[in-house]
């Protein structure tokens, strides 16, 4: 009973995390011009980051509350596919999607052509609309899985009742689906609010200027243009209590993230059978605003493939490793967490993983910048921080996603451990890895797809030597060099998704029955 | 020898108290209506449930705040007895090398563990491509092999049907008998015990009666067994 696995890995690889994000704040406070004074664009900055927050939860949800409704209520073709579609905005590379979304709806897009043969004027979504449609872009579909997950809570019996008595859509949404809805949706109004706040690669490509600057994004200038340490300081703290504020009342109502998927059964509906049409026009909208901006990437990709300069090849060499040592780091520190977590008493430990998404990783990255610049040029350590910084934002997932397979091992297979003196090394060897197999690579897989998709840390520290591939990919947008932008976009799509369904795959292999 | 002096254990508002004896060798069922305590009670001896008082010796050895593996038991529980991602002859293997590193002679061993229990040819297989009886025959054949002086069933058979719970319980008796074992087992069927068992440790409310001859008990049944029993 006294040994506990994980008992000392576990508080220790937190203590690492939670003192690398404490040395962090420290240096930036050591930097900070005290007293802090906080001008009027600062307040603009400030305003904007909550604004567009509060514009693209709202966004989201509304979007996502009629296609959660028509998906839960139709059978067709495609369906299932189109649920797990749904789960792809969430390791998709915000630059790629920013670059689909910018040839659908750019000033140069697909759209704007259109109008321009009916003699309107071109569409322009930098600033405050583009911010929002891409934040959209990205929640929206997460949004849509949160309540179509709620409504399958519902018992398929009870539709067969409403089958028997012939009961209406309204009425059916008023005793059903609305009291779901109203647990769900504050929930997902929050988690989608806590995401927008600390955006830092949509504001940096698809906003700027005085009017739609971000709190991430300020940080970013007043150290990259500025070198305004002291800005960049203050700037930081106040992220840190605006995002850590929200994310702590964000706590209190969110729902149970399910980043997996399948287990998606659709139960059969008997009433709005004449409603299909609305149905369908809202499931056609939301796969249009997903797949043809994909589809803009894929296309215009192939045409870019041959028009790239060698730095692209030698950046996705860097972004492949990067995202594999940012893996490796996130399963190790993942793993005893979440082995500790599953066999402790207090029931708050998981909450507590979720307080690490209000961790602005710019905010980390300025600190070590601080903490190494006496020392050593930081370009040399751009990468290493990058990769651990990207494992720790992904670090509160890969622990939710270990977490519940963890305590089912233990709860399955904790005794007869125990009796059989299975303990440390081997009882990871021989039981856990074995029996959360899955759950790893989900988490293993997802880890290396957000750090080799991620423009954000490496931003601060790179020089024109060292580029991650998004970071290239955003140079060479930056330079007007759009078709070889689009050939990296294509690169770093298939990267994402490749290193995903890699990972994945390993972990659904012999799966123990 | 299994020796529990005054052993108390409290969880919530439900507690146990336990005092008695068995001498060596003794196949003992351990009966009582549901909630009475009896899983609690071997719980408690394995090393699963803490106690709050009291004592408990295997063989002349004090175990009572002992990790379970070190404590000369072997336990079965109603399920998850197998790791169903190990074959058979690594799941047996894992009763004599918690690392499962074998040498020669303990690979013969676990060979000989399966023989012994009608496994010969299965030690390739994982628990899903067997029969639950079969499954059982394996978790038996890792008590052979763990050779421990206590022997603890926490109704492991319950899922079978009757036939194969009756042949199970046979084995499980030569199992004990090759290995020496003290056995405790929890059964809900009298004819559980009056097949497999020697002694019956009545347990009723948290209170464990001292324990008495099958024959004996059967044949003049306390009230309270009684009314568990529909008698």
């Amino acid at each position: 009973m006294a040994r506990r696995t994980g008992s000392v890995s576990g508080p220790t690889a937190a203590g690492t995390v939670v003192a690398l994000i404490l040395a962090a704040l420290v240096a930036v406070l050591s930097r900070a011009d005290w007293p802090v004074v906080f001008g009027a664009a600062d307040w603009a900055v400030l305003r904007f980051t909550v604004w567009q927050a509060t514009l693209s939860a709202l966004f989201s949800v509304a979007f996502a509350v009629p296609v959660a409704r028509a998906l839960a209520r139709r059978r067709f073709a495609g369906r299932g596919l189109l649920v797990t579609l749904l789960g792809a905005p969430f390791i998709l590379p915000v630059i790629v999607a920013v670059l689909g979304l910018l040839a659908v709806f750019g000033r140069a897009g697909w759209v704007s052509q259109g109008l321009g043969w009916v003699d309107l004027p071109p569409l322009s979504i930098y600033g405050l609309t583009g911010v929002v449609m891409a934040h959209v872009f990205f929640n929206m579909p997460l949004a849509t899985r949160l309540i179509l997950q709620g409504w399958q809570t519902i018992p398929a019996e009870q539709f067969r009742l409403v089958g028997q008595l012939g009961l209406s859509p309204a009425v059916v949404f008023r005793t059903l689906e609305w009291p779901v809805l109203r647990q769900v949706v504050p929930g997902a109004l929050a988690l989608v609010f806590v995401i927008c706040l600390t955006s830092f690669a949509v504001a940096l490509t698809l906003g700027g200027g005085p009017r739609a600057t971000t709190l991430e994004l300020a940080i970013y200038q007043a150290f990259r243009f500025d070198f305004n340490l002291g800005r960049a300081a203050i700037l930081s703290l106040v992220q840190l209590t605006v995002a850590g504020g929200a994310a702590v009342i964000a706590l209190w109502i969110l729902p149970p993230i399910v980043l997996q998927t399948g287990r998606d059964r659709p139960v059969q509906r008997w009433d709005a059978r004449g409603l299909w049409p609305l149905d369908a026009m809202w499931i056609g909208l939301a796969a249009g605003f997903l797949l043809l901006p994909l589809g803009a990437v894929v296309v215009s990709g192939m045409i870019g493939l041959g028009q790239m300069p060698s730095s692209v090849w030698s950046s996705t060499w860097t972004s492949l490793w990067v995202a594999t040592l940012s893996a490796g780091l996130l399963i190790a520190l993942a793993l005893p967490i979440a082995a500790w977590l599953a066999q402790a008493r207090w029931g708050g430990a998981e909450a507590l993983t979720l307080l690490g998404l209000a961790a602005s990783p710019l905010m980390i990255g300025t600190g070590w910048f601080i903490l190494i610049y006496p020392w050593a040029a930081p370009v040399r350590f751009a990468l290493p921080v990058t990769a651990l910084v990207n494992a720790m934002m992904a670090l509160p997932f890969a622990v939710r996603i270990l977490l519940p397979a963890m305590r089912q091992v233990f709860a399955d297979y904790g005794r007869l451990s125990a009796g059989l003196g299975l303990h440390g090394l081997d009882l990871w060897r021989i039981v856990l890895l074995p029996r959360i197999r899955p759950q790893l690579g989900f988490a293993a897989g997802l880890g290396a797809a957000l750090s080799v998709g991620d423009l954000g840390v490496v931003t601060l520290f790179a020089d024109p030597e060292v580029a991650t591939l998004p970071l290239q990919m955003y140079r060479l947008m930056g330079s007007y060099q759009t078709n070889a932008a689009s050939g990296a976009a294509l690169i770093l799509l298939g990267l994402a998704f490749g290193m995903f369904w890699l990972c994945d795959a390993w972990g659904r292999r012999h799966v123990a029955g | 020898m299994l020796q529990v002096d005054g052993l108390r254990v409290v969880q919530g508002d439900f507690a146990l108290s336990a005092d008695f004896t068995i001498k060596a060798g003794q196949r003992v069922a351990v009966i009582g209506p549901s909630g009475a305590g009896k899983s609690t009670l071997l719980g408690a001896i394995g090393g699963y449930t803490p106690s709050v008082a009291g004592r408990v010796v295997v063989d002349g050895r004090e175990i009572t705040n002992a990790a379970p593996d070190m404590r000369g038991i072997a336990m079965l529980f109603q399920d998850g007895n197998l790791f169903p991602h190990l074959t058979l002859a690594q799941n047996i293997g894992l009763g004599l090398r918690p690392a499962l590193r074998l040498a020669a002679d303990e690979r013969q061993q676990v060979a000989h563990a399966l023989g012994r229990v009608g496994l010969g040819d299965f030690g390739d297989r994982k628990p899903g491509d067997v029969s639950g009886g079969q499954q059982s025959r394996a978790a038996l054949a890792r008590v052979l092999v763990q050779n421990q002086p206590l022997l603890l069933l926490d109704e492991p058979f319950a899922a079978l049907g009757p036939a194969l719970r009756a042949e199970m319980l046979d084995l499980t008796s030569e199992v004990a008998r090759d290995t020496g074992a003290t056995v405790l087992m929890i059964t809900h069927a009298p004819e559980d015990a009056e097949r497999a068992a020697d002694q019956v440790l009545f347990v009723d409310e948290g209170r464990v009666d001292a324990p008495r001859a099958v024959a004996d008990i059967m044949a003049n049944p306390p009230e309270a067994l009684r009314t568990y029993l529909g008698h």
